[in-house]
């Protein structure tokens, strides 16, 4: 009966896009792109944000006429956010045909189909999967978006470009990988810039509730901006903690403090003028944003979230490659692979989670995060 | 100026480890048990308190009194369910590793009903903060509160144990648990209401530790149950001045050690200090008072 399920999705699937073709065209005439993510289970909300970006952005760009004259096929599977289905998931693409894998939406089961694909030359392009190892299998794997330590180097650069701040104080969780890797890289390109950091507390998961004194040691080095690679909980009790001590900072974050403002019982106004490094604010008001976001709300009645923006850029990012290396239609997968791993660091192109994005040969983009300041108890975009 | 703040600081959170560990030294003076799940019953007690508030708009004095009624039953259950079976199993380590289940038990039915994701605690003092030197020192209404609460339950708790005939129970029961069966005295009751009164504490403990410090997991309860153990401990365990001593200087403790050696390393410390003054006094500061436990 599951089998049968499953069997069903992926026919449903396959109609699915078949029925959003313009006009339907012999399969080689397409290129195909496969992808994977959690589309049921815990994780469903990121997995489906991005199969439905993907999707806008794949009709998108066969209206406008496709890619080198052909259009792309898109084939959406669930992984459930676990390795081995989602390795099961890739095998299943490669049967059907898959010429590109735009996945998979979550980083374990990335690293794992990362394997794979490494060892098949097929192109691999994670739109949401930020832990380093996603990509570093072998030379065929890119990602969209920042990679976990990357957040650091580019909150550093941001305040530094922008002279938000002179004196830093860091705030980190030192017993968590994600906050202290975020601050070794922070720590690291602060020395190129004209910022000085006074303070660097930390706080372990053990002692996460009272941060006075790290506040105090802030305050005293004279920090006029508080840099918090942590989670939106931890930040919240500090941003209470400082408003009773009268203390009150610049306050930066990264993506780490997306939710905040959905704290339950949490007064907002304390974040007021918070600023956060995010790649993607679906208020702002460029017209590629606004284009997206409104057609994202029309389709599925919702703000498209972060995991969207990075899968639709994605798409635009392998059609640009495909067409920067001149790729056609009738090429097997890993013809395609070796012409797009060259053609992702020739491209520079302009999306809805950043501007003038470029790719290195390792993979990483390299593109100008955006940053939000909270102000009447929502993000906008600066 | 700042050592001053520090101290301050290091005061209530002191505070807060104290009222908690009055709860523990209550029941392990009377019932020689160390129950582990003291710290989750506080948390339960948080959100009971934020239910109450947030879900059906209660009174802030309200949802205390409610929470106090729920962790008292809770208690009273635990005790009946969990403990008391196995009150005369060959090894004490049973009801030991009991507790440590019904700590794990507590955390995760919370975690089924209210979900993982933390709640931000409204404060229910009413108390504003006492600004000093132009504001550069700010003691917190909840500080204020906090130690007030704990001195006003160290008090009331040393009479209702040393003045009346319940109080006299529970130090015969602490005593020798047959002769004061012997001499009339229902164990079974006697060991309850310790209980019911140690989880009542909690329940304050736990709005107030919400109070000061608003955030509010299935987890919240776990790190300040041990932390206010080891400063029962510290004061001597069994004696209810010791867990305040023992409390808030195991909160000045913790924020100078953050403060002036590493803020990496606070716990560390705190548990360095514990194993010198055990070293140095086995029986904790205030260890001589064990005879006369609470």
């Amino acid at each position: 009966m599951k089998k049968f399920g499953k069997v069903l999705s992926v026919l449903t699937a396959a109609a699915m896009v078949a029925g959003t073709m313009a006009a339907p065209v012999a399969a080689e005439d397409t290129f195909k792109i496969g992808s994977s993510g959690p589309l049921t289970g815990p994780a469903a909300v990121y997995g489906n944000a991005v199969m439905n970006a993907i999707q806008i952005a794949v009709d998108e760009v066969n209206e406008a006429g496709g890619v080198n004259g052909a259009n792309f096929e898109f084939n959406p599977q669930d992984d459930e956010h676990d390795a081995e289905k989602a390795v099961n998931a890739y095998n299943t693409l490669k049967d059907w045909g898959m010429q590109m894998f735009l996945g998979t939406v979550t980083s374990a089961p990335c690293i794992a189909v990362e394997a794979e694909a490494a060892n098949d030359n097929i192109f691999l392009l994670t739109p949401s999967g930020s832990a380093v190892d996603c990509i570093t299998g072998g030379d065929n794997a890119f990602r969209v978006c920042f990679s976990d330590p990357s957040q650091g180097t580019a909150s550093a650069q941001y305040i530094g470009n922008n002279g938000i701040g002179e004196k830093v104080a860091v705030i980190y969780d030192s017993s968590d990988v994600y906050s202290s890797g975020i601050y070794g890289t922070f720590q690291a390109e602060a020395a190129n810039q004209p910022f000085e950091i006074v303070a660097a507390e930390a706080f372990t998961a053990d002692s996460k509730s009272d941060f006075s004194v790290q506040l105090q040691k802030a305050k005293d080095a004279e920090a006029d901006l508080v840099f918090m690679p942590i989670y939106y909980n931890e930040a919240a009790l500090i941003l209470q903690q400082a408003d009773q001590m009268g203390y009150a900072p610049t306050w930066f974050g990264v993506d780490g403090m997306d939710g905040i403002l959905s704290l339950e019982g949490f007064d907002t106004s304390l974040a007021e003028g918070l600023m956060l490094l995010t790649p993607f604010s679906a208020d702002a008001d460029d017209e590629l944003t606004k284009n997206f976001v409104a057609k994202y709300e029309e389709k599925h009645g919702e703000v498209p979230n972060q995991f969207a923006a990075d899968a639709y850029d994605g798409v635009y990012a392998i059609k640009a490659a495909l067409e920067q290396s001149g790729a056609t239609p009738d090429m097997d997968a890993s013809e395609i692979c070796d012409l797009l791993k060259v053609g992702m660091t020739e491209i520079t192109i302009d999306g809805v989670t950043g501007v003038g994005m470029t790719w290195s040969a390792d993979g990483e983009p390299s593109k100008e995060p955006k940053a939000v300041v909270i102000e009447n108890g929502a993000y906008k975009g600066m | 100026m700042s050592f001053l703040s520090y101290l301050i600081n290091g005061i209530s959170l002191g505070s807060v480890y104290a009222i908690i560990a009055l709860g523990y030294t209550m029941v392990y003076g009377i019932a020689k048990m160390l129950n582990f799940a003291h710290g989750d019953v506080i948390m339960v007690g948080g959100y009971a308190a934020i239910t109450m508030m947030m879900s059906l708009n209660a009174n802030p004095f309200v949802a205390v009194l409610v929470a106090i009624v729920v962790c008292t039953v809770l208690g009273i259950v635990i005790e009946a369910v969990a403990y008391r079976p196995l009150r005369n199993a060959a090894s004490p380590l049973a009801v030991l590793i009991t507790a440590i289940g019904v700590s794990y038990l507590l955390q995760n039915v919370v975690l089924l009903i209210f979900g993982s994701s933390p709640k931000s605690f409204q404060s229910v003092v009413p108390v504003p903060d006492l600004k000093l030197a132009d504001g550069a020192l700010t003691i917190t209404g909840e500080t204020m509160v906090t130690i007030l609460s704990s001195m006003v339950i160290m008090i009331v708790l040393t009479l209702f144990i040393n003045k009346t005939k319940a109080g006299q129970a529970m130090l015969a029961v602490a005593e020798d648990k047959g002769a004061a069966q012997l001499m009339g005295i229902n164990i079974n009751g006697t060991i309850a209401l310790t209980f019911a009164i140690g989880s009542g504490l909690a329940a304050i403990a736990g709005v107030l530790l919400c109070s000061a410090y608003p955030s509010l997991s299935p987890y919240t309860g776990a790190m300040p149950g041990i932390k206010a153990f080891v400063a029962a401990v510290f004061g001597g365990i069994g004696s209810v001045p010791g867990a305040m001593i023992g409390g808030i200087l195991l909160g000045i403790i913790e924020i100078l050690g953050k403060a002036y050696i590493s803020s990496q390393l606070a716990d560390a410390i705190v548990f360095a200090v514990l194993i010198v003054v055990l070293l140095v006094k086995p029986t904790g500061l205030l260890g001589k008072q064990i005879q006369e436990k609470v």
